[in-house]
């Protein structure tokens, strides 16, 4: 169905190709799963699929790309939106029109389905993804998830053999990425379609991949995910924890994983859950006391009380629209509380879910000296912390230019430059791949030892398995749950991690928890 | 058939505008402000009884106020720069003395009546124009209006369209940079404060224009038609040249000094050019449309209630439509255009019903109890 044949795409002023000599075949109702670490061209092979690449974002490709028995240097993306359905990276840059139903029938009338036709397809489509409610509704209004299901339907109504979709749970909470999921396995269980998409957090779709392509630098491998994952640099922790068990054939999912890991828990059971250093002190840094925020009327926290100690650092968690940018932002001052107090002993630092926001100088030198300004700190002081959260920075290059992590470290450094005792950060694993996510552990954890308050709002397990001494849940504006992470993280069966699911009920969160525990066995 | 003009559904954006723009012809061609009062309870009424619950259909009050302003600017200017004589002086301001060169103009001096009155009638006029447009806005979303437009103007369709989304992104990308620009404690003032929010907002719009020129790419848009190059070309050329014609001429019916050959005779042209493009730009294969607003009875009848209107006025008396102020004469009610524009009120029973929200109806077999049995059981 889909071809690739030793294709390298390069753009022009690059130094390397953005993709190499990659060649594989995808068959019909295949799913495949496309990883790689970030900036290795997972994008890039996607746009080759339906010929965005290199028609629409010009550069050379050389080699050739053959989807369903045509050639993508002859036919421009247009020619191929019949047999092809592209979702890019953000489905709200992609919406053409401005409600569901019209969404929906763009592409049709593009093509020119006759009516009677089109009013059918909108109806199954609709059905299909479990949608029919918001067939009205203004795609502004709808939550990430939804915007994302409507964006796979507005593709699927022409019916297309292939789906490419890239990172479409990225900017997901855990239930809204497990429809997005369950929708897509259906198209390919019931439909027969190929799927092709590229994902970040591995944990989520791993399981249901008949095939994984792994980019790097000088090509793709490419087979089954089991072969692939076992010597992969990205990997969820459920394969991390077979690779250090040993366990063979490596498992994917929650379910194979609990079968191969019986010995491994009886081996664990009389093991102790190695301590977590924690740097808690008594201080507390900020402090919010029954604090009621709304907009335009509508609550969005009702009566919140959290205090966050020096050298803490506290995970929120909650579903989309919990209230948990909120509370971050009320914490920072963006917010003015309708009643109940925030009160901080020292400056707060936000960084916002989108922390590109705060950049807007032309080169990383003269962001790192308008940051020196605006914190009123010695000249320098933003420069010496970015070479010390990424030393791979340097001065010429545009913060657009960045990749997500090395973006990311440069947020960190502005804000870190004005010295502020609690760091709040708002979503900050979107769109990291699994090293620089490791990356962003250390150094908030060392943040955390020098003595400042670390406030994490997010929807990732991992990470809060990781990281959080303490975990907040947020529902409705409200905390329905709070506790040492450990304990609330095991107890919940949404946000345990999967290595807790694996080994559940003994409380190991981490693969170095188990590897720990493991190494001071008598 | 009947029924079916019956059933509650948006009646199409083409024939509101008709029916407002008639109305409108009317009012550019009266005066008289017993007339233009009944024009402006007219727009009122059918607003109120036909407008959707859309963000736009607040625009009519909004273009009532400025029909407003339009008249007090009017007033304020006659009061001040003069104008015509009259008797009836109502006060007299001091008169500015200006230098020679500037002999044909008086600023200050005496207000008559018969002035204030002139100017009033004027301003009305085009006061009660923007109500029309207001009416017309309020009744229709402006992006139904652009669903239904001909073949031929598909891309400019398109092109508005995209326009129309990027206001609202730009006003909450704004939003966003402004509380960015204080976390990192910057509070600039002035131009480098518009010039730090404007240049990442355009980029982000710029960033995001990308992305929807490749998704509408990737969708379809702009696949290679069969028609050939010079069908296309003369769409374009009678398409625009009609709608121009047709501008043109809408000078010539509103000047009553303008040539006669620009009135009527333009506007038949024009219209003739531009449906001959639209026909020709409909033969244009390879798009077809989704649930397309209907042309129904109801259509033809709001319309033809909205021209029956105009022409009752435009064919009324003279001296009625332009009541004299030089003498002062209490405008009177000409019977045939009273008539007619009663005929134009219509529509806000004509028009078929709006479509509500489905009511959640409990049926009384429904196994779910009612909430007050579950209250008193626990």
């Amino acid at each position: 169905m889909i071809s690739f044949e030793d294709v390298t795409v390069s753009y022009p002023d690059t130094t390397r190709p953005a993709i190499s000599n990659v060649s594989f075949e995808i068959g019909e109702g295949e799913l495949a799963l496309v990883i790689g670490p970030t900036g290795a061209g997972k994008s890039t092979l996607l746009k080759c699929v339906n010929g965005l690449v290199p028609h629409f974002t010009g550069g050379r490709l050389a080699g050739r790309v053959m989807v369903a028995d045509r050639d993508t240097r002859t036919s421009p993306p247009r020619e191929l939106a019949d047999v092809v359905g592209y979702v890019g990276q953000d489905p709200l840059a992609g919406f053409v029109t401005d409600t569901v139903e019209d969404e929906l029938a763009y592409g049709m009338e593009s093509l020119g389905v006759a009516p009677g036709v089109m009013r059918r397809r909108v109806e199954e489509t609709l059905d299909l993804l479990g949608i029919p409610d918001l067939r009205a509704r203004h795609l502004l209004t709808l939550s990430a998830g939804e915007q994302q299901r409507v964006a796979i339907g507005s593709v699927l109504t022409v019916h297309p053999k292939i789906l490419v979709l890239d990172e479409p749970t990225s900017a997901l909470d855990p239930p809204a990425a497990d429809d997005v999921l369950a929708a897509l396995t259906r198209l390919v269980h019931d439909l027969g379609m190929t799927v092709m998409l590229s994902e970040h957090r591995l944990e989520r779709v791993v399981q249901h991949a008949d095939r994984v392509v792994l980019v790097h630098a000088t090509g793709v491998t490419v087979g089954a995910p089991a072969d692939v994952l076992i010597d992969s640099p990205v990997t969820p922790p459920v394969v991390d924890l077979g690779r250090l068990a040993g366990w063979s054939p490596l498992p994917l999912s929650i379910r194979d994983a609990r079968r191969a890991a019986t010995a491994l828990r009886e081996e664990l059971l009389p093991l102790a859950v190695p301590a977590r250093g924690s740097s808690a002190g008594p201080d507390t840094v900020a402090q919010v006391r029954a604090l009621v925020v709304a907009y335009d009327g509508v609550p969005a926290l009702r009566g919140v009380d959290l205090a966050v100690h020096r050298g803490e650092i506290v995970a929120v968690m909650g579903r989309n629209g919990a209230g948990k940018s909120t509370l971050l932002a009320s914490l920072a001052g963006l917010r003015k509380p309708m009643s109940g107090t925030v009160s901080a002993t020292e400056r707060v630092g936000l960084v916002p879910q989108e922390p590109g926001d705060l950049l807007w100088a032309q080169r990383v030198a003269e962001e790192c000296r308008d940051s020196d300004r605006d914190a009123k700190v010695v000249a320098g002081t933003t420069r010496a912390l970015l070479a010390d959260l990424a030393p791979d920075v340097f001065d010429e290059q545009h913060p657009r230019d960045l990749s997500e992590g090395q973006r990311l470290s440069l947020v960190l450094a502005v804000i870190l430059a004005a010295g502020p005792g609690l760091l709040a950060l708002d979503e900050p694993t979107r769109g990291l791949d699994y090293p620089t996510k490791q990356r962003l552990i250390a150094i908030l954890k060392r943040l955390a030892r020098d003595g400042h308050g670390v406030l994490i709002a997010t929807h990732d397990v991992e990470l809060v398995a990781e990281i959080a001494d303490r975990l907040v849940v947020l529902a409705e504006g409200e905390i329905v749950n709070e506790g040492p992470a450990r304990e609330v993280a095991v107890s919940s069966p949404i946000f345990a991690p999967q290595v807790a699911k694996v080994l559940s009920p003994l409380p190991f969160l981490t693969v170095r928890d188990v590897e720990t525990a493991l190494v001071t066995r008598p | 058939m009947m029924t079916s003009t019956r059933l509650p559904r948006m009646l199409h954006p083409g024939a509101w505008w008709l029916w407002a723009t008639a109305l409108a012809v009317a009012a550019s061609r009266t005066t008289n402000p017993l007339l233009l009062a009944a024009i402006v309870a007219i727009t009122g009424y059918v607003v109120a009884a036909r407008r959707p619950a859309t963000p736009w259909s607040a625009s009519y009050s909004m273009f009532l106020k400025i029909g407003l302003l339009a008249i007090a600017i009017r007033v304020a200017l006659f009061a001040l720069l003069g104008g015509e004589p009259g008797t009836h002086i109502l006060m007299r301001l001091p008169i500015v003395p200006l230098p020679s060169w500037m002999a044909g103009v008086r600023l200050g001096g005496p207000i008559s009546l018969e002035g204030v009155l002139a100017a009033a009638y004027d301003g009305m006029r085009l006061g009660v124009i923007f109500c029309c447009i207001g009416a017309a806005n309020a009744l229709t979303s402006p992006r139904r209006l652009l669903k239904s437009l001909p073949g031929a103007l598909y891309e400019a369709g398109v092109a508005v369209t995209v326009a129309l989304a990027f206001a609202p992104q730009a006003v909450a990308a704004v939003g966003r940079l402004r509380s960015a620009r204080r976390l990192r404690g910057r509070h600039d003032r002035g131009l480098r404060r518009i010039r730090g929010l404007a240049i990442p907002v355009l980029e982000g719009a710029l960033e995001r224009s990308v992305d929807l020129a490749a998704a509408m790419d990737a969708r379809g848009f702009g696949r290679r038609g069969t028609t050939p190059a010079a069908t296309r070309r003369a769409t374009a050329t009678l398409t625009l040249g009609g709608l121009l014609a047709m501008v043109a001429s809408s000078y010539g019916l509103i000047d009553r000094g303008a040539p006669g050959i620009i009135g009527v005779p333009l506007l038949v042209a024009g219209a003739a050019m531009t449906a001959a493009g639209f026909a020709l730009g409909a033969r244009r294969g390879g798009r077809t449309r989704y649930r397309p607003d209907p042309w129904r009875l109801a259509e033809w009848m709001v319309v033809a209630t909205g021209l029956a209107a105009a022409v009752a006025v435009l064919v009324g008396p003279a001296g009625a439509l332009s009541p004299s102020t030089l003498p002062l004469v209490a405008p009177s009610l000409p019977l045939g255009a009273t008539l007619g524009l009663v005929v134009a009120l219509t529509p806000a029973w004509i028009a078929p019903p709006l479509p509500r929200a489905k009511p959640i109806v409990m049926r009384p077999d429904s196994p779910v109890p009612a909430r007050e049995h579950v209250g008193v059981a626990s």
